[in-house]
């Protein structure tokens, strides 16, 4: 897999989300919560996008609309060149399985099931029919993500790290168009959360789309742009003007503890 | 997802807590094997009532005497007593389809003899009832033709009789007296057993009917004519032979109804065999009770299961599976553990009807149809009652399952 494909029908320009006015609207008893108050985003092919702020902003409330797991009230949202918005439940759910790669802050992964059996998992509820094998396929994500000698490991037997890096697997293992992490290193320690977000930033290089959630300043310096929420509006959007690089931060730390062990 | 697939699914689910799954399949394990051992039970005793019947003489037809009805009354069976040693004769000889033809005279009487003295019916039938009846004798021999031609005063005497009056001797070529008349025992009758309704066939007395007719019944109306056919195809046939043979010989005009009455086998066969169909199925049903309250412990820990595993949903929901897809695990899922309860319980049923034949002496009975018949109603309670729990698997929104602690 030294040449990824991601969105591989798509070498043109067309932006991967294109959401205009959304917003959501929760009736809770007599209230109305407003959680998203019309939000504008366009997400580029190939960019690498951090959302910010603070609990109750309605980030996760967007992460939800822009991973189609929740509609919004009004506005709309194209993933991919798809009118999401109009899309059925059974719909939503086979673009979430084509279009879309989930990271969670707490892995998810299936317990007492190897790592190749939970990132096999998405393939198996592939509808489009074409020919696949989901072995190889989950074979060579776990490779990609640098767990070629783990495949047969159950979750317990792998560091949070190398959890994580299996539900990487597990999202990109259906090449999908946008890869949408939420708080993936919320977990993690700041040495795991450093190589996770490496890894992000490799495959980003390579071309794959990246939406992460975070509320963490040192994570979203490694996107190239940070958008920043608050009571349902975008208050910032501007690109990362000293982009930080992972790898050469992994690099620094490996340096230190060397000195360190010296 | 793939059947198989699904399947294998599950039984990697079930098999994850494995003391769990073998408490919750406990009730369907319980339930088939009640249904099987019960169902055993009731079809050993339908087949033994079977087995008695098939003793009472292979393809035998009975004929009895009519009723009378007078002014609308009924006079009930026979009232209107027609039947004649010679109506048994003319069957006997004009008849293509009967194989073997005998009356039957009956006449209660004290019999003494031996050791002393026994009340006992004593038949009076032709040579052909060891054919009708497939009766040997376990010593000794049948009268023949010419001993029933020239009224000899030879008997045939049953198990019970020989044990009553002969205790521990061989009565053949002893004397009993019959009425006073002295008949000579020839043989003994092999051991037939209880009828099915419970009377012993042993205890009889068989001589020759022309014998019994003039010395001891004294009238020349009989109780029955037993017939047999060669096989048991031709019965039916023979039944109507019998009947136009029988109604041109009294005479009866084409708008007369029959003054006899013509039986099969299969007539007193059936009433014996209703009465063990209901006892079967109220005993299956019984123990279906407890198949259904197994499938209720299966509903119950597959609630716990779906909330328990409620962000394993939320991820599948998440990864692009379908509602149904959720439905389908799940109900494959509670159908699994249910079937596997129940081929345990096939197991268990086998072994405990075994067991129970052995410790009881009852006849039991396993058909294919019983294993097949309770292993598909454990799967239907699998299905039945996982589709609630599957439901509400289902119906999980994704953002609150992946949510859910």
């Amino acid at each position: 897999m030294t040449e990824p494909s991601h969105g591989r029908n798509h070498h043109d320009d067309s932006p991967v989300i294109v959401a205009t006015g959304l917003e959501r609207v929760f009736e809770i008893g007599q209230n109305q919560v407003r959680a998203l108050r019309g939000v504008d985003l366009t997400v580029r092919r190939g960019e690498m996008l951090a959302i910010m702020g603070a609990s109750g902003s309605g980030k996760s409330t967007l992460m939800n609309i822009l991973g189609c797991l929740d509609p919004p009230t009004s506005g709309t949202y194209r993933l991919d060149g798809i009118r999401v918005d109009e899309l059925d439940k059974d719909e939503l759910a086979d673009v979430r399985n084509r279009k879309l790669g989930f990271v969670f802050q707490k892995f998810n992964l299936l317990a007492r099931t190897s790592a190749l059996e939970n990132v096999e998992l998405p393939l198996l509820y592939d509808r489009s029919g074409r020919e696949m094998e989901p072995r190889r396929l989950a074979t060579a994500a776990l490779e990609r993500v640098g767990l070629g000698d783990r495949l047969d490991h159950q979750p317990n037997e792998l560091s949070g790290g190398e959890q994580q890096r299996v539900a990487i697997a597990r999202a990109l293992v259906t090449e999908p168009s946008l890869l949408l992490a939420d708080e993936p290193t919320g977990n993690l320690d700041s040495r795991t959360t450093i190589e996770v977000c490496t890894l992000l930033q490799e495959l980003n290089e390579l071309g794959l789309t990246i939406v992460l959630v975070t509320h963490e300043p040192e994570v979203a310096q490694y996107a190239e742009r940070i958008v920043e929420l608050r009571d349902g509006r975008i208050i910032w959007d501007q690109p990362v003007a000293d982009r930080r690089s992972a790898a050469s931060d992994l690099g620094q730390l490996r340096t230190k503890d060397e000195g360190r062990a010296a | 997802m793939k059947s198989t697939r699904l399947v294998a699914v599950a039984l990697r689910s079930i098999l994850r807590n494995k003391m769990r799954t073998l408490l919750t399949m406990l009730g369907v394990v319980i339930g088939v094997g009640a249904v099987i051992v019960m169902v055993a039970i009731g079809e050993g005793a339908q087949s033994q009532i079977h087995a008695q019947i098939d003793n009472l003489g292979t393809n035998m037809i009975v004929v009895t005497p009519g009723s009378s009805s007078q002014g609308g009354v009924n006079q009930g069976a026979g009232s209107l007593n027609r039947l004649t040693v010679e109506d048994a004769e003319a069957l006997k000889s004009e008849s293509f389809l009967l194989s073997a033809v005998s009356p039957s005279i009956v006449a209660p009487t004290q019999i003494v003899g031996g050791q002393g003295n026994w009340r006992s019916a004593v038949f009076g039938v032709a040579t052909d009832y060891q054919l009708i009846r497939d009766w040997p004798v376990s010593s000794g021999r049948y009268f023949d033709e010419g001993e029933v031609r020239s009224m000899r005063k030879v008997a045939v005497i049953g198990k019970t009789v020989a044990e009553a009056l002969f205790p521990g001797e061989d009565p053949v070529g002893q004397q009993v007296r019959l009425r006073n008349v002295p008949f000579e025992v020839i043989g003994v009758l092999a051991e037939k057993g209880q009828t099915a309704e419970g009377s012993d066939q042993d205890d009889v007395v068989l001589a020759p009917y022309t014998t019994v007719k003039n010395r001891l019944s004294g009238r020349s109306f009989i109780a029955q004519i037993l017939a047999s056919t060669a096989s048991p195809e031709g019965v039916a046939a023979a039944q109507v032979e019998i009947g136009s043979i029988l109604r041109e010989r009294h005479g009866l005009a084409d708008w007369e109804d029959d003054d006899f009455t013509v039986r099969n086998q299969t007539d007193l066969a059936a009433t014996a065999e209703e009465t063990t169909e209901v006892m079967t199925l109220l005993l299956a049903a019984i123990a279906s009770i407890s198949l259904v309250v197994g499938g209720i412990g299966i509903m119950n820990i597959m609630l716990v299961s779906v909330s328990e595993r409620t962000r394993e949903i939320g991820l599948r929901l998440a990864l692009g599976a379908r509602s149904s897809d959720v439905l389908r695990q799940f109900l494959v899922e509670s159908t699994v553990l249910s079937v596997l309860g129940g081929l345990i319980g096939v197991g268990l049923g086998i072994a405990g009807a075994e067991i129970l034949g052995r410790l009881t002496g009852w006849a039991t009975l396993i058909s294919p149809q019983t294993v097949l018949v309770s292993l598909g109603f454990a799967a239907s309670v699998g299905i039945f009652f996982g589709l609630w729990p599957s439901r509400r698997a289902a119906a999980l929104d994704p953002i609150e399952a992946l949510r859910y602690e």
